[in-house]
């Protein structure tokens, strides 16, 4: 059976063309979900896409955590359906409370577009099991608002737990403590990420195929959970 | 009537790039004796009837506000000191 994987579409979403392209690459079926409408139509893993959801007025997802989508989502990833946050799907993710910490304008206040290489940190998670840990990954990053902030406890437990997910390594493009790019909840389904792995899975258009392996991860996932 | 004001500022402790980039902008105006400048948003909010402080509470928190990275106070002023009258 090939898995369903969905693709949230916010007004002002940018990436979901190409997130469930990836999805597609990936070998899983991408569902086109609306945020308008709450039912996740059965699927077996949702992809919050990047972009500008609701004109990201007031702080960045703070509107789109409010739509009709994002309520069945958050309890749905409560009981362990995997979800990738990418961009401003990360930044949804964390108003939603689904991750802890919050995505602030970049230190030097300048948008940042480039290929940036990563390290994998863990591959305990549904969205990085496809990895080596300490893998290095070339990945374009493209935020205005990707620098990751939390208080020295919550960056300590998250250390200690495991769930920083990746880290900027040969520059970090926006100021993120400890060059943290990806971070995971507890029990590793919910994932987000500030840089773009769906802008890296064809050599027609990406630095690398590096980006798909996030999503032959929950492929994997999902074969290994049971029904 | 009444409007009920937000005012959203950063914790002290998180970076403001913002502020940090009008502070320095401002010896170029010929002031040199401003230490720091933060940037923060203010709300006004009118509710149909009467102002209800414990309501926009709610709202700051839940909505106007990231308690993770932002601090709010609420409080009630009359209708001439806000924006929206002055305009």
């Amino acid at each position: 059976m090939t898995a369903r994987v969905g693709v949230v579409t916010f007004p002002g979403s940018l990436d979901d063309g190409d997130a469930a392209r990836a999805v597609r690459v990936a070998g899983a079926e991408p569902v086109r979900l609306w945020h308008g409408d709450p039912s996740l139509h059965g699927v077996d893993a949702v992809v919050l896409p990047g972009g500008f959801s609701y004109g990201d007025y007031l702080r960045c997802g703070a509107i789109a955590r409010f739509a009709p989508v994002m309520e069945t989502l958050v309890d749905a990833a409560r009981g362990g359906l995997p979800v990738l946050g990418i961009c401003n799907g990360f930044q949804i993710l964390c108003e939603a409370h689904l991750l802890p910490g919050a995505l602030t304008r970049n230190q030097h206040l300048h948008f940042r577009n480039r290929d940036q290489f990563l390290r994998i940190e863990t591959a305990g998670t549904a969205w990085t099991n496809a990895f080596q840990p300490g893998q290095e990954v070339l990945i374009p990053v493209k935020n205005g608002e990707g620098c990751y902030v939390a208080d020295p406890a919550t960056l300590d437990q998250l250390e200690a737990e495991g769930r920083v997910v990746a880290r900027y390594i040969s520059g970090n493009p926006n100021g993120s403590q400890r060059d943290i790019a990806a971070v995971t909840n507890e029990a590793g389904n919910v994932v987000g990420i500030m840089p773009h792995p769906e802008h890296a899975v064809e050599a027609l258009t990406g630095p690398s195929l590096d980006g798909l392996g996030f999503f032959t991860s929950v492929l994997k996932h999902l074969v290994g959970t049971p029904a | 009537m009444p409007r009920v004001v937000v005012d959203v500022m950063l914790k002290p402790e998180i970076l403001d790039p913002q502020g940090q980039a009008v502070a320095n902008a401002l010896p170029r105006l010929g002031v040199s004796d401003v230490a720091s400048v933060r940037i923060g948003r203010r709300i006004e909010i009118e509710f149909t009837g009467e102002p209800d402080l414990d309501r926009a509470r709610e709202i700051a928190d839940k909505l106007l506000a990231n308690p993770v990275i932002e601090d709010f106070t609420v409080r009630l002023v009359e209708a001439d000191e806000t924006a929206g009258a002055r305009s």
